[in-house]
């Protein structure tokens, strides 16, 4: 039973079938589809369009710290090119981009259902998507918004001259469409489990979109009522955070925060759950310690929600409260922690096989881990109080979102790529873009630590002439990373026509979705699968197939 | 596997239905059987609810921290309520949800006049709620009590920025709440029609108790915002 259903290279769709691209014909149908399959590939093209216009951003800032003086860009034009980096980075590529694209894609066939639990509202939280994302647009070209992505006030609500209320009803109106996806893959994994497939059956991928849906769910709701009540005080006048009037700028940082700190879960825990499906996948190994990556997933949602105000240690809370959640945001580097530790302890003496999506979880793995560190230096609160707004805090915060969440979004694209379209992306090629990006990105950020540890602050476009020699590196490697990002737009949508056949399971996993055709028929499976075996059961599987693993 | 292939308390009869094969006109193809689909529906719903406390959590959280600053002002901004209009308020939406419930029931039991009746009593008393609100904002517009340039209270000089503050709380609150009611009672109107189409019956009664759920959500909002807003002046503020 097992060895037929995991080594199904056999498995041949008859002539003919229809998958679901061809499982039916015009815009309409895309723009019209609850097939969540579709639906993802809707969310890929927008959240890909989104990343070329936050990357411009940062392109163009990288090119104006070139120079010590502010010659490009205008320090009014600058703050609005960081705030619209973050902004759209953050919301419109960041957060949906695992989730959206690939937890949409995978969640249904790896718990073998035929789709989302609700199709409908699935399709509803693209189009609030895309609606946030016009407005993004709209605004961007009529002037833009200058105050950071965070919007604090007073300045958004009492200073501010730029379209502070219509960006922020932007990022309120996504913030929707987060909470419906994770809604809908709660409910999925609830209810829509394939027989068999108990919770500690379930790949590591589902257990973290799972913590990740939780978040979500829980709080973006509160970063939509802070946003209310921010376009309450902005358009009436009145004090809700404005200390003039008797309100408090730090309700605003602690609410904001409280949303915006798990946020941070909401992006980085998918990353994770790919890093576990590619490396069991690529050192054909169970995950070492299953259980505890599993659990750690949901540690990690649960402390993310008591660490906000790490973010405020200088903003003039108390000393017990600062040293409270400095503790706390120490404690939750533990089960990220477990984490590194239990693939650490995966790929030890195995075979690896270097393809694409694993050199990306290399890269993940150890910057996510320089990421994390430097991360609890700016939990301990003398060092904070050194590098806060500087710098380093930059750096720290890219080595979590480009080295760890970004990088691991690569791997899943080149890993699940087969599956979506049916064709290999070109090895070679896909392997000097991984190269590139790590080397291009590395050059980037690691000298903005030490510009930040020396005190160049962030959010000017002129610094003192001391600093240009680490700029001038940080620039060059940002058009590294850009060539390396460039590649794949090129050699995917190459593979689209070229790319060699992939057939069901290219690379030999075991997961459901491995089961079903590439690309997989529009119901999924033919017939509903019946789930016998464990996650990562690649000792079985190699069994089955005479294969030996060097152990 | 127990979730999936669970049908739960809800009966699932084989209902044919001609031109739908052997399967129930309102399961949607990707569920295994109505009692999954309803399963997922109510989980859905409750989860849904949850971000609602989260987000009206967000706003009442602001709310307590200045009350706790601001005590006097609060005092005196609740004084400004008629507070027996919004005991009355209080009592129609309780007795709604009754009527929500009882709409909830007749469904299950199969009684489409019945069903209907409920849901538009429902809806009658949910229309009464805005209808008391609408005269409360009317009022309290005119009195200068809506914050910002229309604010021109000045009972008491010193509190009237924080008492500000009390009303933009006590409108956005009240405001949220009364949006939520207005999608209750569009929700309502819909389900009126489904209901006298006789969509639902014992094996399918699904949305009206999701509907249910969110009306009594509703409630509940108000029955905490009722003495928040109304009730936290005290005796010798009355």
């Amino acid at each position: 039973m097992s060895s037929l259903t995991l080594n199904d290279a056999r498995f041949v769709e008859p002539e003919g079938t229809r998958n679901y691209i061809t499982h039916d014909y015009g815009a309409l149908s895309w723009l019209l589809t609850k097939d969540h399959k579709r639906i993802a590939i809707l969310y890929l093209l927008s959240i890909t369009a989104l990343f070329m216009l936050g990357g411009f951003f940062a392109v163009v800032m990288r090119i104006e710290l070139l120079t010590p003086e502010g010659d490009l860009l205008t320090s009014d034009t600058y703050n609005k090119f960081f705030t619209l980096h973050g902004i759209v980075m953050i919301f419109f590529f960041l957060i949906p981009s695992i989730p959206a694209v690939l937890g949409n894609f995978l969640l249904p066939l790896m718990i073998g259902a035929k789709d989302l639990a609700f199709p409908k509202i699935n399709l509803l939280s693209w189009y609030l998507y895309m609606i946030s994302a016009v407005m993004g647009l709209y605004i961007i070209i009529t002037g833009g918004v200058d105050t950071g992505w965070t919007f604090y006030t007073p300045f958004s609500t009492q200073f501010s001259n730029t379209h502070v209320f219509g960006v922020t009803f932007a990022a309120f109106i996504v913030g929707f469409s987060s909470i419906l996806t994770g809604l809908n893959f709660l409910v999925t994994i609830h209810r829509m489990r394939a027989p068999g497939l108990t919770w500690f059956r379930l790949p590591l991928f589902v257990w973290a979109m799972y913590a990740t849906s939780i978040v979500q769910l829980l709080a973006t709701p509160v970063l939509a009522i802070t946003l209310v009540m921010l376009m309450v005080e902005r358009v009436l006048h009145v004090g809700i955070f404005d200390p003039a009037l008797g309100g408090d700028p730090l309700l605003y940082q602690h609410m904001f925060w409280f949303y915006s700190h798990p946020a941070v879960y909401i992006m980085i825990l998918p990353a994770m759950g790919v890093a576990s499906e590619v490396v069991a996948a690529f050192t054909r190994k169970k995950i070492f310690g299953y259980s505890f990556v599993a659990y750690s997933s949901l540690a990690i949602a649960f402390l993310g929600f008591l660490v906000w105000a790490h973010h405020m240690f200088v903003a003039g809370i108390s000393v017990y409260s600062a040293m409270i959640f400095s503790f706390l945001s120490y404690f939750v580097a533990v089960p990220s922690a477990i984490k590194v530790f239990n693939w650490t302890a995966t790929l030890y003496r195995a075979s690896v096989a270097l393809m694409t999506p694993m050199l990306y979880i290399l890269g993940f793995i150890g910057l996510f881990t320089i990421g994390g560190v430097t991360g609890l230096f700016l939990a301990a609160i003398g060092l904070d109080v050194h590098v806060t707004d500087t710098y380093f805090v930059v750096a720290h915060f890219h080595y979590i979102m480009v080295g760890g969440a970004v990088m691991a979004y690569m791997a899943g694209i080149h890993y699940w790529w087969p599956k979506i379209t049916g064709r290999m992306y070109p090895e070679w090629w896909a392997r000097l873009a991984a190269l590139l990006i790590f080397a291009g990105f590395n050059l980037t950020f690691f000298p903005q630590f030490i510009l930040g540890y020396l005190g160049m602050p962030r959010r000017y476009h002129a610094y003192a002439p001391e600093f240009q020699v680490l700029n001038v590196m940080s620039t060059a490697g940002a058009s590294v990373l850009a060539i390396g990002y460039a590649l794949p737009l090129v050699y995917l949508l190459w593979s689209l026509w070229y790319g060699r056949l992939a057939g069901p399971n290219p690379w030999g996993a075991v997961g459901l979705e491995w089961t079903t055709a590439s690309p997989p028929p529009h119901d999924n499976f033919h017939e509903t699968p019946v789930v016998t075996w464990d996650a990562y059961d690649y000792p079985a599987m190699m069994k089955a197939r005479g294969e030996t693993q060097n152990v | 596997m127990s979730d999936v292939t669970l049908t739960g308390n809800v009966p699932v009869p084989e209902v044919d239905h001609a031109g739908h094969g052997q399967h129930h006109p309102f399961l949607q193809h990707h569920f295994e059987d109505l009692g999954q689909q309803h399963e997922a529906s109510t989980l859905g719903m409750w989860m849904f609810l949850s971000t609602e406390i989260l987000f009206f959590g967000g706003v009442l959280c602001a709310y307590w921290i200045y009350r706790v600053m601001y005590p006097e002002a609060w005092a005196v901004g609740a004084a400004q309520q008629i507070w027996w209009l919004g005991a009355i308020n209080t009592i129609v939406l309780i007795i709604s949800s009754l009527t929500m419930a009882l709409a909830v029931r007749n469904a299950q039991l199969g009684r489409r006049m019945a069903t209907v009746y409920m849901l538009i009593a429902t809806l009658f008393f949910g229309s009464i709620f805005l209808g008391v609100k609408g005269y409360e904002y009317a009022k309290h517009y005119e009195e200068g009590l809506f914050p910002g340039v229309a604010f021109h209270w000045n009972e008491v000089p010193a509190l009237a920025p924080k008492v500000e503050l009390f009303m933009t709380f006590y409108w956005t609150l009240t405001g949220l709440h009364a949006l939520h009611m207005v999608i209750g009672a569009g929700l309502l109107l819909w389900f009126i029609k489904r209901a006298w189409s006789g969509h639902f019956g014992p094996e399918y009664y699904g949305p009206v108790e999701i509907m249910g759920l969110y009306w009594h959500f509703v409630d509940i909002v108000w029955i905490f915002l009722f003495p928040f807003l109304y009730l936290i002046h005290g005796a010798h503020h009355g």
